[in-house]
């Protein structure tokens, strides 16, 4: 432990604060419009899964939300004997706050 | 007019059920005519915190599902005539709360006391929501550590949209309670101190009570920390908030324990 670790200790509240204001900021504008991705996400697989016996584990659900744009991709393996498609990559952007965005995805 | 309140947090062991025990005494020394209800179905403490665990017959279930009358349920505190408790059950089935029971309960409660106290389990789950629900005036518990104050941010945005209050249009009156705040510690920049937190979560301040061993001495005994010994730290943060919650303009301390030299010395991590 040197002398420097002594001053870091000293510090620990700073950055607790600095902490939770960045992730707070980010965890407010996504609590309004997050759950649009997860309804996204339930609807896009419950379509699929009228149509096809979906296995969960072919199934690759990826969210990465952003500050202007988010992205849902959903990458489903469709088993060959009852379509012909082999594999069905599914990539959905959609930005909350960006008119185009919501017009591409509604 | 009565007043329901709802004490939460969001996180568990913050403190919930001690503030609703020391709070609900506070405004019942005081004159008040309050009831404390327990909303932790199936992990009902506040009835042991109050003394009064082997005087349960009904609880808040029976009184919803029918099975007994809101005055069976009701346990009249032996130390303080105007504090009652409405116990929570120890049913492990937590469906047994429908909104509608509880909105009739709360209503009944409403006609009977001046304060309705209703401590909310841990978490964002049927107990917690329903035990905010009917609530006018939200206290939110946070320690002054990170978990605590995210769950309270979150637990403020769902006072916003998920109360009757809110779904109405109108503003659930929001108070903050900070607990188990070391005021040393916080100096030395070790312990978020009062101004990052109110900075962060922007709710106005209904008391600070400091860390203190009566909690704990006063939980062993099954009293309320506001009767068991008035005049420590934390029972006298505990009044100055109830006064505030009252309306009462208080000027806003940190009450401390005094303590010896020795105790000064030695005794700092014993507390």
């Amino acid at each position: 432990m040197s002398v420097f670790s002594l001053f870091r200790r000293r510090g620990s509240a700073p950055v607790a604060r600095d902490r939770l204001q960045i992730l707070l900021a980010y965890e407010r504008t996504t609590r309004s419009s997050s759950d649009l991705l997860i309804v996204l996400r339930e609807e896009i697989l419950t379509a699929i899964g009228r149509h096809v016996v979906i296995e969960p584990d072919r199934i690759r659900v990826r969210m990465d939300r952003g500050d202007n744009v988010s992205i849902l991709e959903v990458d489903i393996e469709v088993p060959n004997p009852p379509a012909a498609l082999p594999r069905v990559p599914l990539t959905f952007t959609s930005g909350p706050r960006r008119p185009q965005g919501n017009k591409a995805i509604g | 007019m009565a007043k329901v309140v709802v004490v939460t947090s969001g996180k568990g062991g913050v403190g919930k059920t001690t503030s609703t025990a020391a709070l609900g005494a506070a405004l019942a020394q005081s004159g008040q005519n309050v009831v404390v209800v327990d909303f932790d179905v199936g992990l009902r403490n506040l009835d042991l915190v109050m003394g009064a665990e082997r005087r349960v017959v009904f609880d808040l279930i029976n009184v919803v599902q029918g099975v007994a009358k809101l005055p069976q349920a009701l346990i009249r505190d032996k130390r303080l005539d105007t504090l009652t408790l409405l116990p929570a059950s120890q049913t492990r089935d937590k469906d047994a709360l429908t909104e509608n029971g509880v909105s009739r309960v709360i209503a009944e409660l409403r006609q009977k006391f001046d304060w309705v106290i209703c401590d909310s389990p841990a978490g964002i789950e049927r107990g917690a929501m329903l035990a905010m629900r009917f609530a006018d005036t939200a206290i939110i518990v946070t320690n002054p550590e990170v978990s605590s104050v995210r769950d309270s941010d979150r637990i403020i945005g769902l006072l916003d949209a998920k109360t009757l209050k809110a779904e109405r249009g109108e503003r659930i009156d929001k108070h903050l309670l900070i607990t188990r705040y070391d005021q040393g510690r916080a100096a030395r920049g070790e312990m978020l101190n009062i101004e990052d937190v109110l900075e962060i979560l922007s709710i106005p301040l209904l008391g600070i009570v400091p860390e203190s061993e009566e909690v704990l001495r006063a939980s062993n005994l099954g009293s309320p920390v506001t009767l068991n010994n008035p005049l420590s730290a934390a029972a006298r943060a505990y009044l100055d908030a109830a006064r505030r919650l009252k309306g009462e303009d208080v000027e806003m301390t940190i009450p401390t324990d005094r303590r010896g030299l020795l105790v000064k010395l030695f005794g700092r991590r014993a507390a």
